[in-house]
């Protein structure tokens, strides 16, 4: 095809564009130009190693009665050098779901958005949205394609949330290198702070929560990650640098205005100065009833 | 051995205008008008599901009239032809001009080579500007022809006396209810034997309107006006 693709203006339409077909945008791409695909370049055999390329790290998300929402922190690195203090890894994939991305920044931030634009495609010819799994299933697809990359050190490994309009409710689909998607109940984490991150919101995170407390969950849960991983960045005070928070509900998706991270986050730092470790769980309330019913104060969680 | 007819190379093109005017000729007409917020297009179809006017990019729509299974594989070519190039470039790399070209070589090829029946199609190509004044309707017709479109623009069957109504009724920089009422009234514009208007009133059922909104926050700029909307909006004097 060599480089047809780039400019077919001033001739004809390709036979294959006028081909009635698949639906798929990734797929029509495979076919009339698979160099532009990221998974789809030789790559030398030997193995890349651990830091030819910047890191995303940490993205956690979870559901609230009536929406989800995504937060990703800031930072991306190449080994022990920090790459970007302002790096964006959650991205909006449609008006009803949003992507977050961990592993090889470059990489990952090509794959989302060919998924982006392969959600965008299916809507224009169908005249319709894919359904919360057909999503979930494209995006699984996708990352299959990048397996062999993946073997090579250079994987990526999103998390994908949306607010199924079907179902009415907010969910989260993980992903594992090879393409496995699974389903997660109420939160979940991926990149490499994810561990302190999921622990944190283990601990936190309730089904009840409203959608700003919610984002100051997730807050909580970024600064954990932080605190114990090098690779997560903190709230940058000093450079006004906050995490990015996508927030989706039945009426679409937005990203929160800078001013309310900043609030939110600026919240977080000042209980952190009185209390370093975050705030505490209960020991004697194993239920948590205590706390949803009589004590949820937004102190709760400062 | 019997011999071929000789048709001459004017008569065939001729022959082959005339078969694709007259598929065209049959269909409702589409319009497409300029409004102060971006650009309008109305057509008269009682189908909800097959579309006559339809999204291909972020600031670029898609309007045709004809044969349904030709213009229809002649929107998914663009969309793909569009989508292609916003990947490879960037989203702002993608153009209404460069689209119709496209659609003007295509067209133009199938009509003129033998082999191939001509398309039964006619196409607009609408994109807005950041202002007004940046806003293009391009129609291109079922021999590849492109024209440049400027204020309204129509085609289809009776593209002549809707024509007439909106070069009469027309107003520049309206707002979106004042431009949905010219075009839904032109749609409607009819005159009898005796040249007498006999317009009718089409009902919001059998309407189907889009709109490249400026005003969106979205990079989408495309949206359809539903049958609600509509009513709304026809009502406000």
């Amino acid at each position: 095809m060599g480089d047809q693709h780039l400019d077919p203006t001033g001739a004809r339409l390709p036979g294959a564009y006028l081909t009635p077909g698949s639906s798929s945008f990734a797929e029509f791409v495979a076919a009339q130009a698979p160099d532009l695909l990221p998974g789809r370049r030789p790559v030398p055999a030997a193995a890349a190693g651990g830091d030819i390329a910047p890191h995303g790290t940490t993205i956690v998300s979870l559901t609230f009665p009536g929406g989800v929402l995504m937060a990703g922190d800031r930072r991306a690195t190449m080994g022990n050098i920090i790459s970007s203090r302002d790096i964006e890894k959650v991205f909006p994939a449609d008006e009803h779901s949003c992507v977050g991305i961990a592993g090889t920044a470059g990489l990952a931030v090509e794959m989302v958005r060919l998924f982006q634009l392969e959600l965008e495609h299916y809507e224009k010819i169908e005249g319709t949205t894919l359904s919360m799994q057909g999503k979930a299933n494209r995006l699984a697809a996708l990352i299959r394609g990048n397996l062999g990359l993946a073997m090579q050190g250079l994987a990526v490994v999103p998390l994908f949330a949306g607010y199924d309009l079907d179902a009415g409710l907010g969910r989260i689909f993980s992903y594992d290198v090879v393409g496995g998607r699974s389903e997660e109940t109420g939160f979940h984490a991926v990149g490499s702070g994810s561990l302190f991150a999921r622990g944190s919101l283990k601990k936190l995170y309730r089904p009840d929560l409203d959608a700003r407390r919610a984002a100051l969950v997730a807050l909580q849960a970024l600064y954990d990650a932080a605190d114990d991983d090098s690779a997560t960045g903190g709230p940058d005070v000093s450079r006004r640098i906050f995490p990015i928070v996508h927030v989706i509900t039945a009426d679409g998706g937005e990203r929160l205005p800078e001013g309310e991270v900043t609030t939110l986050a600026e919240e977080v730092v000042a209980g952190r100065v009185l209390r370093p470790d975050g705030p505490p769980a209960r020991v004697e309330d194993p239920t948590g009833r205590e706390a949803t019913t009589g004590g949820t104060t937004e102190g709760d969680l400062r | 051995m019997s011999m071929p007819f000789y048709v001459s190379p004017e008569q065939q093109m001729k022959d082959r205008a005339d078969f694709a005017r007259k598929g065209i000729a049959r269909g409702r007409s589409v319009v497409a008008v300029q409004y102060a917020q971006g650009i309008l297009f109305a057509s008269e179809n009682p189908s909800q599901a097959l579309h006559k006017v339809s999204e291909i990019y972020d600031r670029i729509a898609f309007a045709a009239v004809g044969r349904y299974n030709e213009f229809e594989s002649l929107r998914i070519a663009g969309v793909r032809l569009a989508d292609m190039r916003g990947f490879s470039y960037d989203r702002r790399d993608v153009t209404g001009r460069s689209l119709a070209n496209a659609y003007a070589q295509t067209l133009g090829a199938i009509f003129s080579s033998g082999g191939e029946k001509p398309y039964e199609v006619e196409i607009f190509v609408g994109e807005i500007g950041t202002e007004p004044g940046a806003d293009q309707i391009f129609r291109l017709t079922y021999d590849g022809q492109v024209f440049d479109e400027h204020r309204y623009a129509v085609m289809g069957g009776a593209a002549d006396v809707v024509g007439t109504y909106l070069e009469e009724h027309y107003v520049e920089g309206a707002d979106l209810a004042t431009a949905l009422r010219t075009a839904v009234a032109a749609l409607g514009h009819s005159r009898d034997e005796r040249g007498q208007d006999s317009d009718r009133e089409i009902a919001v059922g059998q309407l189907e309107v889009a709109v490249l909104d400026r005003t969106r926050t979205q990079p989408r700029k495309f949206r359809r006006l539903r049958a609600a909307q509509l009513e709304d909006l026809l009502a406000t004097r």
